[in-house]
């Protein structure tokens, strides 16, 4: 259990290092030391250490209440044991108000250091386990890389368990960046063709032609450059599921041949007379209103109803913020790993800027606002300056309400921000807000609105 | 293993203690001790302020003085060791290395001022040897309340436990010896 934990100790005196170290190494710590400040900086951003003694008086550079500032921004929950020589009130001060957890002088009794190190170690041991079980309780709302414990969603990854195993076309809808692939994963890996291949195809991407032989695949000669006979996404996805992402974009051309896939099961390579046989279910997205296209004659109604066999609505993230928390956490898990940067969490007021945010691009966009958060980031824990850019561009284009905000509040905020404006002109602020001059005399009564 | 005898001019021999440390450490770990006498703590570890030795130092010279042989080396010594950390320490061990030194000066009656007891300071000296000894062999601090390997910060503490190991560590042991 203490090997995992691992201890600093920095001292400029090498004898003292190393037998604090030894000493500490025989308790079943795993022990680093460092010669200066800067040295021990260094090691503590690399490493995260359950507790690092460092000696107040270094010579050269850093003394040890900058060392213990440096660590604490890189590590704010840090234990921080200051050792000194000679016990002096003022700095003893100096170094609890920089956040030491300890002040000790040495040499100091092998109990009460004993004691020390046991009491810090119970304690992380506490921090850790709780950590754990928190993850475990995340991991419940974990169902194939879906993270969400919001109750629309739950549902539909109930049905995604449940249709898993048929062969229905499934037609996914949602906005961009709702984790739409996601969905179409989860129920293709969750059911029994879970061993055969998943093959995505976004329709948007690639013009018609282009199309056409990705999806059916091509014979040698079908067109210039077709070299060799080469198979679809159709014939790869045999068995498996083939998923038909921005289904609302392809062609009236295109439309027809996927229908005679569906009722066929069968399709020609392009360029090609033999009729292939194939067996994949098929999957389809898109973020357009299909209906309406249906309606307006741009989508095959036949078409729409045989991909529409079992229909799944994803929510936007706005519609579940509850989730915004798990994600988030999982994000930074994930990405932190990834960009090799020791980002642990998030504050306070960081994930209250992340619930309030609107996320027009959903989980995908929040996903890159954490990245680009971590990227930025300098400490173990991602604050609000992390996230300025989720304000500035937001701004411009977007306005938000705040919350609990009454309309009359709104209103009134209008009004001066008109009046304002205009430099106090009541005629021309009135013709901006759409009222005559003689509601805005009345609403500027109303509201005690100096001019 | 080596067992050295390390007199201090200041705390005196430990050599009363030897016999029966030597035959603690052949029962324990299954080694074949041998003693060698009258070697002198070196002057270099002592700290006149402190009036102790650098523990530290010692463990330098048990290094430097021995032998290509034993591929383990206990000293003993009267004299009254720390590190630079601490106020004392009853020994020191490089863990899972070579050497090691226990001090029999905080194990005597008469540094409490009492009476002197030789069974007594035999029996703490046999525990404070296996347990260094233990660290030479790779063994960290065990919770086990009677367990040589126990962490004792005081006499009393000292006094509490057992000059054997657990079977958890026994277990430990075999697995690194073997
Ligand atoms: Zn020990
Ligand atoms: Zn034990």
């Amino acid at each position: 259990m203490k090997a995992q934990w691992q201890i600093l100790v920095v001292d400029d005196e090498e004898i003292m290092c190393e037998s604090m170290a030894a000493w500490l190494r025989e308790d079943g710590y795993a022990v680093d030391t460092a010669s200066s400040g800067r040295e021990a900086i260094e090691m503590a951003r690399r490493t995260e250490y359950a507790i690092h003694f460092v000696d107040l008086k270094m010579p050269g550079g850093i003394d040890g209440i900058e060392t213990l500032m440096e660590i604490r921004r890189i590590r704010p929950d840090a234990s921080i044991i200051i050792i000194t020589a000679y016990a002096t009130v003022d700095t003893a001060i100096a170094a609890m108000k920089e956040g030491a957890q300890e002040y000790i002088v040495k040499p100091c009794n092998p109990e009460e250091i004993s004691l020390l190190v046991s009491r810090i170690i119970k304690v992380k041991n506490l921090q850790r386990e709780n950590m754990i079980l928190r993850k475990k309780l995340a991991r419940q709302y974990h169902f194939h890389d879906i993270i969400s414990k919001n109750a629309r969603m739950a549902g539909i990854l109930e049905m995604a368990r449940e249709v898993a195993s048929l062969r229905s076309t499934v037609l996914i809808r949602g906005e961009s960046g709702t984790g739409k692939e996601l969905v179409a994963r989860a129920i293709h890996f969750s059911g029994d063709r879970a061993q055969k291949p998943f093959v995505a195809v976004s329709c948007a991407a690639l013009a018609e032609t282009l199309l056409e032989s990705e999806l059916f695949g091509y014979e040698k000669g079908a067109f210039t450059g077709a070299a060799e006979r080469k198979k679809g996404k159709f014939e790869l996805a045999d068995g498996g599921t083939i998923f038909l992402d921005e289904i609302g974009d392809i062609s009236p051309k295109l439309q027809a041949d996927l229908l005679r896939v569906l009722q066929e099961k069968s399709f020609y390579r392009v360029g090609g007379s033999e009729e292939v046989r194939v067996d994949a279910r098929v999957i389809a997205a898109t973020h357009k209103d299909l209906r309406a296209a249906v309606e307006e004659g741009r989508f095959r109604e036949d078409l729409f109803y045989r991909l529409n066999v079992i229909e799944v609505q994803l929510p936007p993230l706005r519609d579940r913020r509850e989730d915004i928390p798990l994600l988030v956490e999982h994000f930074i898990e994930r990405i932190s790993h990834e960009v090799g940067k020791d980002v642990r969490g998030i504050s306070d007021g960081a994930m209250r800027v992340l619930m309030d945010h609107d996320w027009p691009g959903n989980v995908r966009e929040l996903e890159n606002a954490v990245e680009r958060a971590i990227v930025a980031c300098r400490s173990g824990t991602l604050g609000e300056d992390d996230l300025a850019f989720l304000q500035e561009n937001g701004s411009g284009r977007q306005f938000r309400v705040p919350a609990n905000m009454t309309l009359e509040e709104m209103e009134k905020l209008m009004i001066e921000a008109a009046l304002k404006r205009t430099g106090g002109n009541v005629k021309e602020s009135a013709s901006g807000l759409g009222i005559d001059r003689s509601t805005l005399y009345d609403k500027l009564k109303k509201y005690g609105i100096e001019r | 293993m080596g067992l050295s005898v390390m007199d201090a001019p200041e705390g005196g021999s430990a050599e009363m203690v030897t016999e029966q440390i030597a035959q603690a450490l052949e029962d324990v770990f299954a080694v074949r001790v041998t003693v060698r006498q009258q070697a002198w703590i070196p002057d270099g570890a002592y700290d006149r302020q402190r009036g102790q030795y650098n523990a530290p130092l010692v463990l330098r010279s048990v290094l430097e003085g021995a032998a290509s042989e034993p591929p383990k080396l206990l000293a003993v010594t009267g004299g009254d060791l720390f590190i630079p950390m601490l106020s004392f320490v009853y020994g020191q061990a490089q863990l899972g290395g070579r050497a090691a030194v226990v001090s029999i000066a905080r194990l005597r009656q008469e540094y409490y001022g009492l009476p002197a007891n030789a069974a007594l300071l035999a029996g703490r000296a046999r525990k404070e040897a296996v347990h260094e000894t233990g660290h030479l062999f790779g063994l960290v601090h065990c919770e086990a309340p009677d367990c040589a390997m126990r962490l004792s910060t005081n006499i009393r503490q000292l006094d509490m436990k057992g000059d054997r190991l657990c079977s958890g560590c026994a277990a430990m042991l075999m697995e690194r010896v073997i």
